[in-house]
């Protein structure tokens, strides 16, 4: 990977970041959301991965782990919750979960 | 031991206290027992325990005599001991208490066996057996009390049996306590015990205030001490003031002008307690006490002026109204105020025995013709049972109470021709006259007779005293006149004064002893060479006693004036006897001078409008007005509350809501209006959220970046 | 002596062992419920008797004392002390005396709520015992308050109609007087440095000036209590809406925390004060003792006309006590207790009748003593006590009293005690009018109401006679024979008057 630059990394990364994020904020299903929330997630991940191989540091390494246990979590509880959504309302639709608006 | 050899050794004197104790005893029998027992018991108990003082009484005054005369004290228990404050309850036997012990249960004795007989028919009259105990437990409970009255060692002592005797005169002129004389449901005999007992306080305050004199400047209350006290310091100023304290006193229990109002209305009693309390004992207890306190009158002649006056005054005026009753006890009431007032005169001139002669006297005579008076009034109640009932018809004995017409017993006008129905009663009565109004050689003449030669002899220092006394003799002798003459001869003016009937020997037997003392009690103080007995006996206690002989003037003079006064009311009285309805003769010729005599000067009237309907006022304004509308409802209630309540609506309105919540409410406001305007960016959209937070994010970073 | 078998302690507290035992028992149970307090209030006086088996009467000085430090904040030296001296000891026994008593007289009284009653009942022991021992500023405060709570409620639940007002007014005058005292405490004590009153007296030191001052704010808090006029206004409230027990406590031992309060702390904590105002408080008790006496006289309801004369009978203590001489002083105390016993006495006989015949109203009574003549008979003698006939107690405390007061240095004027002595003739009058109304007369209309209610007025049972016949005794005892009462007080007092006599000299 020498060959490589760590700022390519870190552009995909973004990359990544913004597509899941953009995801977030203009999709309505929420299954989608979920992924795009996954993309993120990983932008992240690739991201820490990079810098510690750049640095020649574990840190960053370890703490993929951790974000993908706890990513794995996430995705366990939300899709729960999803599931026990569309149970009440019979949709994913995140624009019609607005009960808490002020 | 024989007798008299015990009687020299003084071993008797140690029964002093049994003077208090047998009647305390006999009390004491009666009140827990006496419920089961019969009347008869009842009274031989009560009586026996009177007899065994008077038993003490002699033989203490055997004893007495045999070691001279000399003052013993007899130490009983301690008392009250307060730094120099040493009370104790010691009995004082000498020649002056024994006397004083003597006439009390002598006189008591024969009273209460009279009273057996007497009681027995006045509880029958009023429907309600049951009184007889209780009556017999206060007789005992005063005997008791006017024991420690006289034989008290201090004037504490005293003062104890003085508001003793007080509270029994309270109890036993309020005996018919639901009734009045006349036996109709009323308060007025519990008012009269009330007045009674008012009175004597009054006189008691100033008794006490003498005793309270008499300890800060002597140091002690035992006689010797504070006459010993007063004779190494004779400051003329204390001495007058504890002597004058002493005379309210004396006017109060002694029926003395100014107090004297309670004593008429005593009569409410039944008989035997106005022989023997306010006749014969109780009221001779200010005499007593004058006698006893004599070193310290003779120091202030200003004092002994004063109570010689105050005697002779009420003796007196008392005279006058007496003239004017037509209620026999109510003569005799004002006989005693009057005979009291001699005694009190004879005491303030310094003629200590003749005060105590004539109070021995007069116990005598007094008592004879009260309880005389008393068989004339049941003898008259019978009488007017008998016609009520007619023969054996008993069925309704409420009847004569209740008819509306109300026949009065006691009444002269319903009376006359009495000695037919009551022959003996009528003996005595006389006897008890002529002694009263003194005629030789009845006990009467010979002490009034020694009072009148002392006022005589003494005129230069006590200056008016002879004459006053002299003109009461006089009235005295008419007054009693009048009486024998409406009740004993004449026609009868009432069916029932021809129906009276005699009273039975248990009343008739003591009066016959009263009589004989009441003939021959003159012998206590001839005045004759050799006799004398009385004041050398007194002697002892009091000092030198000048021997006086009779004076034929003076005793000529009073005798004189007795028989006119006599005459003259055979002449008024006797000769043409008054009719059924006839007013007094006296009323036209005297005018309106009888209708003061009639109506007691007015003088309850005038304690009215002065002092009780003052005070009646006054404790009206202080107890609605001044205690209740304003200290209580206005000044707490209006005033401290209602400041409270208006501070509280002042704090609660204006500035608790008007500024401190008006801020408050203020910040809530601010609050829910800012709000609104916020509520809007929640609009549940997670996306919206989720832009916010990238912004938000964006924002610190580019602040992290660009700082 | 050890902390818990002192017996102090021991007598203070035992009546919350009674407490502790009601709190278990069902409310239903009224006969166990009056039983223990009962027995509770028995044995309390029992204990109060071996209290006085090993006080020595000789010793003029605090005995049998509990000392131990309690609050120890900067420099305030708060301590738990008790001790009992000639000044106290005979308090402590007329109240250990005087419960029992009227908790023997609610047992027909009292109808509902008897647990909670009993309960209020043995605190207000406990708490009184507690004023009565109590020897620190700061202990005797917090005792003094808490007498105030149980009474509230003994007055506002089974009162009268009024209940609710009168009890309300008896604590706020109560507190008001008191918070002042509370002010006076503190300066005392963190000024002196310690709050044990011994300490304080032996310190003495206090200026005259301030000690005018402090007289002042302990003297108000007193007067209200005792009451003396014109602070009164709280008492005939109290006396006639509290239930017959309440009144015989409030009248035999909480009016005593009064008189008492200016004893143990005024005459000798202050006694360049003391003496300064003697002839004023002498004047208000002789304006008390009259006015009192009048007011009583015009009073139409029988529990009134009571509560006005212990005005008028406290007028006399407080002159006693500022007579600040051994004879003032010690009369001051003995009536102190022949108040407790007579006015006790009164109130219990004229509850007695009351639970009869419900009303107090003098107009429907009258020759009560043909119907009822046992009960006639005791009223007379407590009537007779109370306006202070020679031979029962009554009299033994006037007239040591108005000797005292009479030639005391202090007061400087016998026209003081002159014109309290018109206060003997009055106490005639409205007592004699008393009875005479309920008494004495034809029999009043009230003889017909309650018959047309299904009863007829009976005389006492062997219960009322029991409850009343304590006090009869020592009504006599104390007349005929004072002096084992008098041993008692008598060194006590002489110390104090030492102190009195040195400031004055």
């Amino acid at each position: 990977m020498d060959g490589i630059s760590v700022n390519y990394y870190v552009g995909l990364s973004t990359i990544l970041f913004v597509i899941g994020a953009t995801g977030v904020l203009i999709r309505r299903n929420a299954l989608i959301i979920f992924m795009s929330v996954e993309l993120m997630l990983n932008a992240g991940n690739l991201a820490f991965v990079a810098f510690a191989s750049a640095h020649d540091l574990l840190n960053g390494q370890v703490f993929v782990f951790f974000i993908m246990t706890v990513a794995a979590a996430e995705v366990a509880v939300g899709l729960a919750l999803i599931v026990a959504i569309f149970r009440s309302k019979k949709s994913i639709n995140v624009d019609e979960i607005n009960v808490l608006k002020g | 031991m024989n007798f008299s050899e015990a009687a020299t050794s003084g071993l008797f004197f140690h029964l002093a206290p049994w003077l208090v104790f047998f009647p305390v005893i006999g009390l004491l029998i009666n009140m827990i027992f006496g419920g089961k027992m019969s009347e008869k018991a009842v009274g031989t108990v009560a009586s026996l325990a009177s007899g065994a003082a008077f038993v003490v009484s002699v033989l203490l005054a055997y004893s007495l005599n045999a070691v001279h005369g000399e003052l013993q004290t007899v130490p009983f228990a301690e008392w009250i001991h307060i730094g120099q404050l040493q009370l104790d309850w010691t009995f004082r036997v000498d020649s002056l208490s024994t006397v004083m012990m003597l006439v009390v249960s002598g006189v008591g004795t024969l009273i209460h066996i009279y009273a057996i007989g007497y009681m027995h028919e006045d509880v029958r009259f009023h429907d309600e057996v049951k009184r007889f105990r209780r009556f017999f437990v206060f007789l005992n409970l005063f005997i008791a009390m006017m024991m420690i009255l006289v034989s008290g060692d201090s004037y504490l002592m005293l003062f104890v049996g003085w508001e003793g005797v007080g509270l029994c005169s309270f109890l036993l002129i309020g005996f018919w306590y639901d009734f009045d004389t006349l036996g109709r449901k009323s308060t007025a005999n519990a008012e009269a015990g009330k007045k009674a007992f008012i009175a004597n306080r009054v006189g008691d305050f100033g008794f006490l205030l003498a005793i309270f004199t008499t300890f800060w400047h002597f140091g002690t209350l035992q006689f010797d001490g504070v006459f010993e006290a007063a004779a190494a310091h004779p400051d003329p100023y204390v001495i007058s003031a504890i002597t004058l304290f002493m005379l309210i006193g004396v006017t109060g229990k002694s029926a003395q002008v100014p107090l004297y109002v309670w004593l008429p209305d005593a009569m409410a009693g039944p008989t035997p307690v106005s022989a023997l309390i306010h006749a014969a004992t109780m009221v001779t207890a200010g005499v007593y006490l004058v006698v006893r306190s004599a070193p310290l009158y003779s120091v202030v002649h200003s004092a002994s002026y004063i109570v010689a006056m105050i005697g002779a005054v009420t003796a007196l005026f008392a005279a006058t109204i007496a003239v004017g009753q037509y209620d026999i006890k109510k003569v005799l009431a004002y006989s005693t105020i009057s005979q009291l007032g001699f005694m009190v005169a004879a005491v303030g001139t310094g003629a200590y025995v003749a005060g105590i002669f004539h109070l021995a006297a007069h116990a005598f005579f007094k008592a004879l013709l009260f309880l005389s008076a008393g068989s004339v009034i049941l003898g008259m109640e019978r009488g007017h049972h008998h016609l009520a009932h007619g023969h054996g018809d008993h069925a309704d004995a409420d009847a004569h109470h209740e008819d509306g017409e109300v026949f009065d017993p006691g009444d002269m006008r319903n009376m006359g021709n009495l000695r037919k129905q009551m022959p003996v009663t009528f003996w005595l009565y006389l006897a008890g006259t002529l002694a009263l109004a003194g005629i030789f050689p009845f006990a009467g003449f010979w002490s009034k007779d020694e009072i009148l030669l002392d006022a005589k002899l003494h005129a230069e220092h006590f200056p008016g005293v002879y004459w006053l006394l002299a003109i009461a003799a006089f009235l005295t002798a008419f007054y009693m006149g009048r009486q024998i003459w409406m009740v004993f001869y004449g026609k009868e003016r009432t069916e029932v004064a021809k129906h009276a009937q005699e009273s039975p020997p248990i009343m008739t037997v003591p009066l016959m002893f009263l009589a004989f003392l009441a003939v021959f009690g003159g012998a206590l103080n001839l005045p004759f060479e050799g006799f004398h007995n009385l004041g050398h006996w007194l002697e002892y206690t009091i000092g030198h006693v000048e021997d006086l002989p009779l004076n034929l003037g003076v005793a000529g003079v009073s005798t004189l004036l007795a028989l006119l006064a006599i005459f003259l009311s055979w002449l008024i009285y006797g000769k043409n006897p008054i009719k059924a309805g006839q007013p007094d003769p006296l009323k036209k010729a005297l005018g309106p001078i009888f209708t003061g005599m009639e109506n007691k000067w007015f003088v309850d009237e005038g304690y009215k409008a002065v002092v009780l309907d003052p005070f009646q006022k006054l404790a009206k304004f202080l107890s609605i007005t001044l205690d209740w509308n304003f200290w209580h409802d206005w000044f707490h209630e209006s005033v401290i509350y209602g400041f409270f309540k208006w501070l509280a609506a002042f704090l609660s309105d204006p500035v608790d809501m008007g500024i401190i919540n008006a801020v408050a409410d203020w910040l809530a406001d601010l609050t829910k209006r800012s709000s609104e305007s916020l509520r809007r960016l929640q609009n549940g959209f997670v996306r919206s959220y989720a832009l916010s937070v990238l912004l938000g994010v964006v924002a610190i970073l580019g602040y992290l970046l660009f700082k | 002596m050890d902390f818990m078998s002192n017996p102090l302690n021991v007598v203070t507290f035992f009546p919350l062992i009674g407490v502790l035992l009601l709190l278990f028992v069902n409310k239903e149970n009224k006969v166990l419920i009056r039983w223990i307090s009962l027995l509770t209030a028995l044995a309390t006086f029992g204990l109060s008797l071996w209290l006085l088996s090993q006080f020595q009467p000789a010793n003029p000085n605090l005995q049998l004392t509990i000392n131990e430090s309690w609050i120890q904040v900067a420099n305030w030296n708060i301590s738990y002390y008790m001790g009992v001296d000639g000044l106290s000891i005979l308090l402590v026994l007329l109240t250990a005396f005087l419960t029992p008593i009227a908790l023997l007289s609610t047992w027909s009284a009292i109808e509902e709520r008897e647990k909670d009653f009993n309960i209020f009942f043995l605190l207000l022991e406990a708490g009184m015992l507690g004023v009565f021992m109590a020897q620190d500023l700061f202990l005797f405060y917090i005792f003094w308050e808490f007498t105030l709570v149980p009474m509230y409620f003994l007055i506002g639940i089974w009162g009268g109609p009024q209940r609710i007002y009168a009890s309300i007014k008896f604590f706020l005058y109560t507190m008001a007087g008191s918070l002042l005292m509370l002010l006076a405490i503190l300066w005392l004590g963190i000024h002196q440095g310690t709050f044990a009153v011994p300490d304080l007296i032996r310190m003495g030191g206090i200026p005259a000036e301030t000690q005018i001052w402090l007289f002042l704010a302990f003297a108000i808090a007193f007067a209200i209590k005792v009451p003396m006029w014109p602070l009164h206004s709280w008492l005939p409230d109290a006396h006639v809406q509290a239930p017959t027990a309440g009144s015989v406590i409030l009248a035999g031992v909480l009016l005593k925390m009064g008189t008492y309060g200016f004893i143990r702390f005024n005459l000798p904590l202050f006694p360049k004060a003391a003496i300064h105002f003697a002839p004023m408080m002498a004047g208000l008790a002789v304006v008390g003792i009259i006015y009192g006496a009048i007011v009583s006289y015009y009073q139409q309801d029988i529990k009134k006309l009571v509560a006005y004369s212990s005005i008028s009978h406290l007028g006399f203590v407080m002159l006693g006590l500022f007579a600040l001489n051994s004879q003032g002083i010690q009369g001051g105390i003995l009536q102190m207790i022949n108040h407790g016993l007579s006015t006790g006495a009164l109130f219990l006989l004229v509850g007695m009748v009351y639970e009869q015949t419900h009303t107090r109203d003098f107009d429907v009574y009258g020759g009560l003593w043909k119907i009822m003549p046992v009960y006639g008979s005791i009223m007379l003698v407590v009537t007779l006590s109370s306006m202070g006939l020679p031979g029962l107690n009554g009299f033994v405390g006037e007239f040591t009293i108005l000797l005292g007061a009479f030639g005391s240095e202090a007061i400087g004027s016998p026209w003081f005690a002159g014109l309290s002595a018109i206060g003997v003739i009055l106490a005639a009058v409205y007592m004699l009018y008393m009875y005479q109304k309920i008494f004495l007369g034809p029999t009043g209309s009230i003889v017909e109401t309650v018959k047309e209610h299904g009863h007829a007025l009976r005389d006492l049972s062997a219960r009322e006679i029991i409850t009343v016949a304590p006090l009869l005794i020592f009504i006599f005892w104390i007349g005929l024979y004072p002096k084992p009462f008098f041993e008692l007080i008598a060194p006590a007092v002489d110390n104090l008057v030492a102190i009195l006599q040195a400031a004055m000299h």
